[in-house]
């Protein structure tokens, strides 16, 4: 796989690509049977070459992008490796730190992305940030506002966007409130209230087995400036999420149920 | 090395292991003289030592009785024990002494040698830091501000001496024969690891700086450097091949244990230095790579091999 690691099977990031060998069985065997992903178009992703995934974001844990690499993983004929970026609060939670690490996920800075794109990387996205992870269930599948620094990274590398969408996911963990006093405490983005979860302890954060959907559209290219001001990169920013509201509506309006 | 054969070099700080080093593969070509206010163990003969502290007003005599071609400067004390006014006063108030009577002598170089350590560990760094990224490395770890400092003054002595070439270097952790927090880490036969984390880390070999020191020599070389040796590996790799066994903890009881470690002079770990074994600090080196033309010779296993290697001196 192009990972770039060294001699010693680590790449800067600390990806090991042996590491997935006991991980790839777990998350296969999730997007197989417990979530019983539906993924349409995972070719449209150039086998090689820089690319920027972008997709949206729901379901208080990041199951859509641990079912996105998968997918990209097991479900395609040249697999590629999908390097996530994460929230910067990851890196400072015992264990998953590391983990995510080895599984090539890497902190959001700007920098980081940029090496990445410019190794000829595929990287994905959620523009939405932790807005789009925290929704509470009345604002299920409500695209929250993007970021514009993935267009502009884009912009500067000259590199193709692939929007996704992910259906299911809002309800694996329907989150009643979203306690900011908690999550302050914690030092964490957020922490939802769920019917289960905390009162039911850990097992009241695993996820439901709900049916998650995965609809990868065509490629998209930009030209342009990076350095355009706000509302120029911001009208392009609005193609991409304008294609992916329009994947979700189908997506939603395809499904039959929500656990089928 | 180009033809600048016969150049006077002083070299600050000569007692250090380091200073050795640097002192014993520079004068095959170039006469060295160094001062330092510690007694210096065996050293090439031909090489001249001055016992004195660069504070004091003896120093400018050296620069007047001499006229050097370069100095590089090593007398950066890094002890976690001494007092911080002490280290303030060396570390700031030595350097600037050093280079003002360089200013005044014309001195055409100075070579410094800072640390990487200045950007410090954070969970957001960038993954590869370049010679631009802020210098935080004080916002949780006070003992290091000095540094800082120094390497800023140096920063700012960059622009106020257009006609004198400084050189910054900051060198990933130097491991093996050297006297440091981080090879004295590797050396601990039951290093302590922070349970859940496992930090990528950048380690370079002594001669390796040495290499950098010389190549840094150059005239028209100047400007700040990044340096790191072979490509970067987790914390637990180096202790793997180290054949360590790792006391994992997690990071409240390796803070309380340093803490009281500390106070009971059992260790000299200060207690903000297991951000270090907790996140990355790694430094992107292209520009020394590309306009020094550094290259690292020892790879980690060869770097690894020096650390358990005959004691120091």
């Amino acid at each position: 796989m192009e990972a770039e690691q060294t001699e010693l099977g680590f790449d800067p990031f600390g990806f090991q690509p042996e590491f997935l060998k006991y991980v790839l069985p777990v998350t296969a065997w999730l997007y197989r049977h417990y979530f019983r992903v539906e993924a349409r178009g995972l070719e449209r992703v150039p086998d090689q070459g820089s690319v920027l995934l972008v997709s949206n974001h729901s379901g208080q844990i990041p199951i859509d992008g641990l079912m996105i690499g998968t997918g990209l993983l097991v479900d395609r004929e040249v697999p590629r490796m999908a390097r996530s970026m994460v929230e910067r609060w990851v890196p400072t939670i015992p264990f998953v730190s590391y983990v995510l690490a080895r599984c090539g996920q890497v902190v959001g800075t700007r920098e980081n992305c940029r090496l990445l794109l410019n190794r000829g990387a595929s990287v994905l996205v959620f523009p939405e940030g932790v807005a789009g992870i925290g929704k509470t269930y009345d604002r299920a599948y409500e695209l929250q506002p993007f970021g514009l620094g993935f267009m502009r990274l884009a912009l500067e590398t000259d590199t193709p966007i692939v929007p996704i969408s992910v259906v299911g996911t809002e309800e694996q963990m329907p989150a009643i409130a979203n306690s900011e006093k908690l999550a302050k405490l914690l030092g964490s983005p957020g922490f939802p209230i769920t019917p289960t979860w905390p009162f039911l302890g850990p097992l009241g954060a695993i996820p439901l087995p709900v049916k998650i959907h995965i609809d990868v559209g065509e490629p998209m290219h930009f030209e342009g400036s990076p350095d355009d001001e706000d509302r120029i990169v911001d009208r392009k920013v609005e193609r991409v999420r304008g294609r992916i509201r329009e994947m979700i509506h189908e997506g939603l309006r395809r499904r039959r149920g929500v656990f089928f | 090395m180009s033809g600048e054969s016969s150049s006077k070099i002083l070299v600050t700080g000569i007692a250090g292991h380091f200073g050795r080093a640097v002192a014993r593969r520079l004068h095959r070509h170039h006469t060295i003289l160094g001062i330092d206010r510690r007694e210096v163990p065996g050293l090439p003969k031909d090489i001249e030592v001055l016992n004195l502290d660069i504070r004091r007003r003896g120093i400018e005599d050296v620069f007047r009785l001499n006229s050097f071609d370069a100095v590089v400067h090593l007398n950066i004390m890094h002890d976690p024990r001494a007092r911080q006014e002490t280290h303030h006063s060396f570390n700031i108030a030595g350097t600037q002494k050093i280079f003002e009577l360089c200013a005044r002598h014309e001195v055409p170089k100075i070579i410094v040698l800072s640390s990487a350590d200045v950007y410090g560990p954070h969970p957001s760094n960038n993954q590869l830091l370049t010679e631009d990224a802020p210098l935080m490395g004080g916002q949780n770890f006070g003992a290091i501000r000095d540094l800082i400092a120094l390497d800023m003054y140096c920063n700012t002595f960059f622009w106020r001496h257009p006609e004198i070439e400084t050189v910054i270097l900051r060198p990933v952790h130097i491991v093996g024969r050297v006297d440091n927090a981080p090879s004295r880490y590797l050396r601990l036969e039951r290093p302590i690891t922070i349970l859940g984390f496992d930090p990528m880390v950048q380690i370079v070999h002594v001669e390796d700086v040495v290499t950098a020191i010389e190549e840094s020599l150059h005239p028209g070389v100047r400007g700040v450097y990044n340096l790191s040796g072979p490509t970067p590996v987790p914390l637990s790799e180096l202790l793997r091949r180290l054949d360590r066994r790792p006391l994992r903890v997690p990071e409240p009881v390796a803070r309380a244990m340093l803490k009281a470690g500390w106070s009971l002079k059992v260790t000299d770990w200060p207690v903000p230095e297991v951000d270090h074994i907790k996140y990355a600090c790694m430094v992107d080196d292209s520009r020394a790579r590309r306009d020094l033309g550094f290259q690292h010779r020892y790879g980690i296993d060869a770097i690894l091999e020096e650390v358990d290697a005959k004691p120091l001196l």
